[in-house]
């Protein structure tokens, strides 16, 4: 079975929701709908205070090309246009949408019918237009505006769609859930991104433990053309984009360069999903599965959630926030971020909650480093962790250069199998933020 | 409700830790210090208990009075020198002797550097090598093996026996046997003796993936290449390669000795050629040095070139070298 070829590591997977259906979750009293849930500028609003919105509505545009539209997710009165207050205690410039009756009234042009809609005569460009309009953004996590991917810069040709099911982060099952339930969709969605780029090939990467969604994407691909699935080995970080170009067609995406170098397009199997809705159903993003888990989570299971709806709600959907509790990370446990409280609203970005209990949620006292070479021996991207964190104590930024952080993808796989606990990842974040800004200084001036 | 726990990301760990590394580390040595203890008996027992307890003692001491700080030694790696200087040492050695090697082992050879992991040179083998050349005859006077968990011997008057290696540079008496050096009925150090019962050892840590493959296959690669093509070309002189690979402290040094995480390069490129160093340096002092055993010095020179190793030779980078695999 294939898998990427440096580092890596195995955390247990712990995937307690695989087995629980998708359930829609009630729409909220009030959405707040961030401006920001994507990478890029914060979109413009288009509408004012008193304004009445249907759901689906375009309330904010991009504003600019590495930028995604915003939709209503509820229909009712937009109450106000402010500064909220994220997680983090970071300003969150939000829409206020308070609903009207049961805040679900539709726009008449999305297809709410629950047929399956396979034809489709658009050109590439037309569906790359769709796909922009609609607001799509990549959904596993890093929200990169899918349209961007779409348009290869000048002198590059796309060769292979990357479908990325792999799901590494443990406890996350939303992927999966959605594989199984819209296996259908995904495959319609898969041939639209084809025809967008237009290439003749698309490689499902599913990493083994999902022998159900390997064998029921296995059947549907025999019925499609061009459509490969690729299984892959348990192991962490696959999910990475890097990773995965290696582990499925063994090509590596050189350092600084973008997957398009190789030839390759990678999407999350959610944004494929997101992709036939907009296109099929004419149904921009205005929802998402997301994950709420945790080892003393009373229903741990994936929940269908409009954007805008308080984070809150979803933990009661799923019996409230566990007493045990010490820590609750919106993502999962490599790469999520850890936040002060649930005063938040769902977003393109959500794609979990998950809840530590306090016992895990205090990371051990760091020992010296025995120099037992774990770290360089589970990072991904073939660099030393143990040297970068020493150069940045003692803030040697020209030497980190050399030494590669820009490569680092920030997996957490040093910190997790570091036996003296050595804040490794902490010291390479702070490291890659400052060499970055030194190299962009560099690159102004030139 | 904002009484959560904030910390970046991973949230969650292997729960690996330095002290069920150095525990592994024990394990695997346990073979072998069951087998010297059958060989040596009391002698065995009580160089390594005094060992042990100086290296924790001294260890202990030192941080709590002379560093003022916390003290570690409940990690076990001061435990895991102890044992290595132990296993490095005849059984008969003035227990006095062994108590000075261990202050040199952890008071110069690790704390005076910051402590565990910060120490350029395997603090066991500076100890070592430091009561070899401060008592050269006493460190190279080893009691024969007695075989019977030494019941009946008393520990200092035990008869003596030369090495394999002093008899292949002396040009002296018959050579053993080599199932004697496999299961260890020879004279030696009490812990390099019993070559099965340290490959036993090696295996586990392989195992437990506490090390790597990469050091000992190079050193014992290398070594019985380098001692083969000698053996070709004039046996009468170069002894075979067995007897190499299964005498000294060959198998110890590879296994243990030279793995030791802060004294040996970080990655598999440069600790194949950190082995490979070590199995020649190792050859050519054996064969053509001064000293009969070359395997101590070999680890500790090339010690000091780990750092230069760390600095020229860099892991595999992702995306170093695009190569198109076929599909």
């Amino acid at each position: 079975m294939k898998t990427f070829r440096i580092g890596g590591v195995h955390p247990h997977d712990n995937k307690l929701s695989a087995g629980n259906a998708i359930e829609t979750l009630p729409l909220p009293k009030q959405a707040i709908v961030p401006l920001s849930q994507h990478i890029g500028a914060p979109a413009q609003p288009i509408v004012e205070k008193g304004d009445h919105v249907k759901v689906g509505q375009l309330i904010a545009q991009a504003a600019s090309f590495m930028s995604a539209n915003i939709h209503a997710p509820i229909s009712g009165t937009i109450t106000k246009i402010d500064t909220a207050t994220d997680a983090w205690g970071m300003p969150m410039p939000a829409i206020y949408i308070e609903a009207e009756g049961d805040g679900d009234e539709w726009l008449e042009t999305i297809d709410r019918t629950p047929d399956i809609n396979r034809i489709c005569k658009l050109e590439p460009e037309q569906i790359i237009e769709k796909i922009k309009d609609a607001g799509i953004v990549g959904l596993g996590g890093a929200c990169f505006p899918t349209h961007v991917k779409l348009m290869p810069p000048p002198g590059c040709q796309a060769e292979v769609l990357i479908v990325n099911a792999v799901e590494c982060e443990p406890y996350l099952t939303c992927d999966h859930r959605l594989m199984l339930e819209h296996a259908e969709e995904i495959f319609i969605g898969i041939s639209l991104l084809k025809r967008a780029l237009k290439i003749e090939r698309a490689i499902i990467g599913i990493e083994n433990n999902k022998r159900d969604a390997i064998e029921l994407f296995k059947k549907m691909a025999d019925r499609h053309f061009g459509i490969e699935v690729c299984p892959l080995k348990l192991r962490y970080p696959q999910g990475g984009e890097k990773q995965l170009i290696d582990a499925t067609i063994g090509r590596q995406v050189p350092s600084g360069a973008l997957p398009i170098s190789v030839g390759a397009v990678v999407d999350n199997v959610a944004t494929v999903f997101a992709v036939y809705e907009a296109v099929q159903k004419n149904k921009p993003l205005i929802e998402r599965v997301m994950t709420v888990t945790g080892k003393s989570v009373k229903r741990p299971g994936n929940y269908l959630v409009r954007f805008g709806t308080p984070l809150q709600d979803v933990i009661e959907a799923a019996g409230g926030i566990p007493d045990d509790t010490g820590k609750i990370v919106a993502g999962g446990p490599m790469m999520g971020r850890a936040m002060q409280n649930t005063n938040m609203p769902a977003h393109k970005r959500t794609s979990g909650l998950l809840m530590i209990p306090a016992a895990e949620s205090v990371r051990r006292e760091p020992q010296n480093c025995m120099r037992c070479g774990q770290c360089v021996e589970a990072c991904p991207m073939g660099l030393e962790p143990y040297l970068l964190i020493r150069l940045a104590e003692q803030k040697r930024w020209d030497e980190m250069e050399h030494n590669k952080i820009m490569d680092c993808i920030e997996c957490g796989c040093c910190l997790f199998s570091c036996p003296s606990y050595q804040p490794l990842l902490d010291y390479v974040r702070l490291g890659k933020a400052t060499v970055g800004g030194i190299i962009r200084a560099r690159n102004a001036k030139k | 409700m904002s009484n959560f726990i904030v910390s970046p990301a991973p949230h969650a760990h292997k729960a690996n830790s330095v002290q069920q590394t150095m525990m592994h580390v024990l394990i695997a040595l346990a073979p072998a210090y069951l087998a010297s203890l059958f060989y040596f008996g009391l002698g065995a027992l009580l160089v390594s208990v005094t060992s042990v307890a100086a290296c924790v003692l001294f260890e202990y001491l030192i941080q709590r009075f002379l560093l003022k700080g916390k003290t570690t030694i409940c990690d076990l790696s001061a435990v895991v020198t102890g044992l290595l200087l132990a296993f490095n040492l005849p059984s008969n050695l003035p227990l006095w002797m062994v108590v000075i090697g261990a202050l040199v082992a952890i008071g110069i050879g690790k704390m005076s550097f910051g402590g565990l992991g910060n120490n350029p040179f395997n603090p066991a083998l500076v100890g070592r090598v430091f009561l070899l050349i401060s008592f050269p005859v006493e460190m190279t006077t080893w009691p024969r093996p007695l075989g019977r968990w030494g019941l009946s011997a008393s520990y200092i008057d035990a008869e003596t026996a030369a090495t394999p290696l002093a008899l292949i540079k002396g040009h002296i008496g018959e050579l053993p046997q080599t199932l004697d050096l496999l299961i260890g009925s020879i004279g030696g150090s009490m812990g390099e003796v019993c070559a099965i019962a340290l490959l036993i050892g090696g295996i586990y840590l392989l195992a437990t993936r506490t090390i790597t493959w990469h050091i000992p296959v190079s050193i014992l690669g290398t070594v019985a290449a380098f001692t083969a093509i000698l053996h070709a070309i004039n046996p009468e002189v170069y002894v075979s390669c067995e007897i190499h690979l299964l005498t000294g402290g060959l198998l110890l040094g590879a296994i243990f000795m030279a793995t030791d995480y802060a004294t040996s390069p970080m990655n598999p490129r440069s600790q194949l050629v950190y082995g490979v160093c070590i199995g020649l340096l190792t050859v050519i002092i054996r064969t053509w040095g001064a000293y009969p055993e070359g395997m101590s010095f070999a680890i500790l020179i090339m010690n000091a070139v780990t750092p230069l190793l760390n600095h020229y030779i860099k892991p595999k980078r992702f995306g170093e070298k695009v190569k198109v695999k076929k599909q």
